[in-house]
């Protein structure tokens, strides 16, 4: 609570003890008018102040004026009246104030709650000087400086790690809370937690560079891009609460007037001019005014929290009406790191073929040379193999223990004159020949991602209806990939520039309302990440080019992510809409009541300040995302 | 040239109305202000001065709103 909660609170207090032991003084009259007037100081004093200062100012129509005019205006009938009813005018100054502090109090906690979300910012760097460790400002490592991250502390600096090894958490980055293996040698990004060892970090950025520094920069700069939503609401209350005033005004002297001189009955300026004063107390536009940012503040908070960054309330809201999904294949829904994924036609087993496929091809470095490797998964004893004849464009033969290894193409299969058996998967297919004799063949592809096809499935329960894949590779790969995923089309042998072209005509061809959403991994394909309604890049942790040009950006490459984030937009705007309808609507009809007289002042704070709570509630359920 | 300043505000219709006194004042080419945040991100017209123009905006939001506070 601030300094300025605390007195608030305690000002509410003090009126409201007031308020309840007067009720036991049997006062009348003047003296009774004064003694009420203490609490009613005590708790409205400012906002008398307030009004007076806006009147000065030419700013009427102020919540503090509106306050001021209804409450004063009880007061004065209650005079009128002689009937010494001044606690109504009291508590509606009362609740006002109450509703005030409790937007405050929740502002300010939903405030904190959303910065400790994003609280990855490093406070310091450890530079190791003359042997001992120096706590420094990470603004002032320069690139290619060496700093120490103890286990515990966060990675304060993007860099590639010089000695140590150490097991990171991730989860402020990217939601994932299993930690993530770093050793010597592998790029270390900014913001992670050091979870077990010590480790020398040579920095590769500065600190502003940072993908730390770059994602608060987002996350911080998000809500002020404004949504349709907010931008309505801000129209309406323009609109709204002086529109209500001059109803107000109306309501005061029209029906009296007409009463007196149309109808010849008495005025009864008393009943017409409480009405109006009621008005006033509903006009007070806070419930939508506040509830909305908030609701987007509150979205955009929950969504980093689960790893998906996005740029904007606008974009949320974007996002929430996405009805086709464009994907890039390579990166987004497949790994983008070619694998061994099959073994057909051999007699020896698999282990030792792949063992003879790697080390043959160990002096090559060719990505191929690499998958059979990682798939050997063992060191390579390069002192086994001799012989090494390169067959540029077709493999290798080389002896491996003595024994000769051919590893290659078709057309190395019918240069060395051996009969092959063609392989029926898609990929690339490695033929292996063992003195002399066909050993069988390896297919290395580019593998879909584990969660691929689930994402879909949820992508199309979240309401996308169309799902496009876009690739520059074969057709075959790419319908092979698209028929295992369930997708409705594809776009194959494309080149970057088409791609663009491709959604652009996926743009004309779409409902105007329905939102089409591009998800690429960030790699060249910002224009058309760009061109989209929404752009979504993957995998994004350490990729400024996708952090640039996307809207939002997933800080895992897990495909999950992305129903996943329109979800959470989806709940945000439901939020959004149920509080614009919830508060404009209980508003309209305690107007309508206020009107002819069956609501009174007591209702009518209801509508102010009930409806507020109520609004500001259920903004910040927005933050809530775990099962979604 | 874009600034971003550090204010103090208490309800957020004032927020608003703050962010409409800002766009107004001379100098400023486009203002917003974040109520959340608690931030106004100010954009100058060129070949102005931001301090003084900071100024009259603090003048002009203190006019529509007494309560607030802009950090320059």
């Amino acid at each position: 609570m601030s300094k300025k909660q605390k007195t608030m609170l305690v000002r509410i207090l003090a009126s409201v003890v007031l308020l309840v032991s007067f009720d036991f003084v049997p006062v009348e009259g003047w003296p009774r008018f004064v003694l009420y007037l203490i609490p009613y100081l005590v708790i409205g004093y400012d906002i008398l102040l307030k009004a007076l200062k806006g009147i000065k100012n030419r700013q009427m129509f102020d919540e503090s004026f509106l306050m001021a005019v209804a409450t004063v205006g009880a007061i004065a009938l209650a005079l009128y009246a002689k009937t010494g009813d001044y606690l109504e005018a009291i508590a509606v100054m009362l609740f006002y104030q109450i509703g005030e502090w409790f937007q405050s109090y929740a502002v300010g906690k939903s405030r904190r709650n959303i910065s400790d979300l994003m609280d990855i910012r490093p406070d310091y760097a450890n530079v190791e000087k003359n042997g001992s460790l120096k706590k420094v400002d990470p603004d002032e490592v320069g690139i290619g400086s060496v700093i120490v991250v103890q286990p515990g502390e966060k990675v304060p600096i993007d860099g590639i790690i010089v000695e140590g090894a150490s097991s990171l958490n991730t989860s402020a980055l990217t939601g994932e809370s299993l930690p993530r293996e770093a050793k010597t040698g592998d790029d270390i990004i900014s913001g992670c937690i050091n979870m077990t060892g010590v480790l020398k970090i040579q920095t590769t950025k500065e600190f502003g560079e940072s993908t730390v520094s770059k994602i608060l920069d987002l996350v911080e700069n998000a809500s002020s891009r404004k949504s349709k939503s907010e931008d309505f609401i801000s129209k309406f209350a323009r609109i709204y609460t002086p529109a209500v005033c001059y109803a107000a005004l109306a309501l005061a002297f029209l029906p009296p007037l007409v009463r007196m001189l149309g109808l010849g009955l008495p005025a009864d300026w008393g009943t017409w001019i409480y009405r109006a004063l009621t008005f006033l107390v509903i006009s007070c536009p806070c419930a939508l005014v506040i509830s909305i940012p908030l609701s987007f503040f509150a979205g955009i908070g929950g969504a980093s929290k689960a790893g998906v960054l996005v740029k904007g309330s606008n974009y949320l809201e974007t996002l929430s009406q996405t009805k086709v999904a464009v994907f890039d294949k390579t990166g987004t829904l497949t790994q983008g790191v070619f694998e061994v994924n099959g073994i057909h036609h051999n007699e020896m087993e698999d282990a030792k073929l792949i063992e003879y496929a790697a080390l043959a091809e160990s002096a090559s470095s060719h990505p191929i040379s690499k998958s059979l490797q990682k798939s050997y998964g063992k060191d390579i004893d390069r002192s086994r193999v001799t012989d090494i004849q390169e067959i540029s464009g077709n493999g290798v033969v080389a002896k491996v223990d003595g024994t000769e290894v051919a590893a290659g193409n078709d057309k190395l299969m019918d240069h060395l004159g051996i009969p092959y058996k063609n392989c029926h998967a898609v990929g690339t297919i490695i033929h292996m020949a063992i003195d002399g004799k066909y050993a069988g063949h390896i297919v290395i592809s580019d593998i879909v991602k584990p969660h691929s096809k689930e994402a879909i499935r949820a992508l199309k329960k979240a309401g996308v209806h169309k799902i496009v894949m876009l690739t520059g590779d074969a057709k075959k790969v790419a319908s092979q990939v698209a028929d295992a995923l369930g997708l409705d089309d594809v776009y194959s042998e494309l080149l970057p520039a088409d791609k663009v072209n491709k959604v652009e005509d996926l743009l004309r061809i779409k409902p105007v309302k329905a939102k089409l959403a591009f998800v690429g991994d960030g790699i060249n394909d910002a224009p058309v990440l760009r061109r989209a309604d929404i752009g979504i890049a993957m995998g994004a942790m350490g990729s400024d080019a996708a952090i640039e040009a996307a809207d939002v950006v997933l800080m895992d490459d897990d495909p999950m992510q992305i129903s996943k984030a329109i979800n959470i937009s989806r709940k945000c705007l439901r939020i959004v809409y149920q509080n614009i309808v919830f508060a404009i609507g209980i508003k309209l009809i305690c107007l309508a009541l206020g009107a002819v007289g069956i609501a009174d002042m007591w209702l009518a704070i209801f509508a102010d300040v009930g409806v507020m709570i109520i609004a500001v509630l259920n903004a910040i359920r927005a933050l809530f995302v775990k099962n979604l | 040239m874009k600034k971003t300043y550090k204010i103090d505000v208490d309800c957020a219709n004032c927020a608003n109305k703050m962010e409409d006194a800002a766009k107004h004042t001379a100098g400023v080419k486009d203002a917003s202000v974040n109520f959340m945040l608690l931030k106004m991100n100010v954009e100058f017209e060129e070949g102005q001065n931001p301090k003084d123009v900071m100024q009259e905006v603090r003048k002009n939001c203190k006019k529509v709103e007494d309560d607030c506070e802009v950090y320059i």
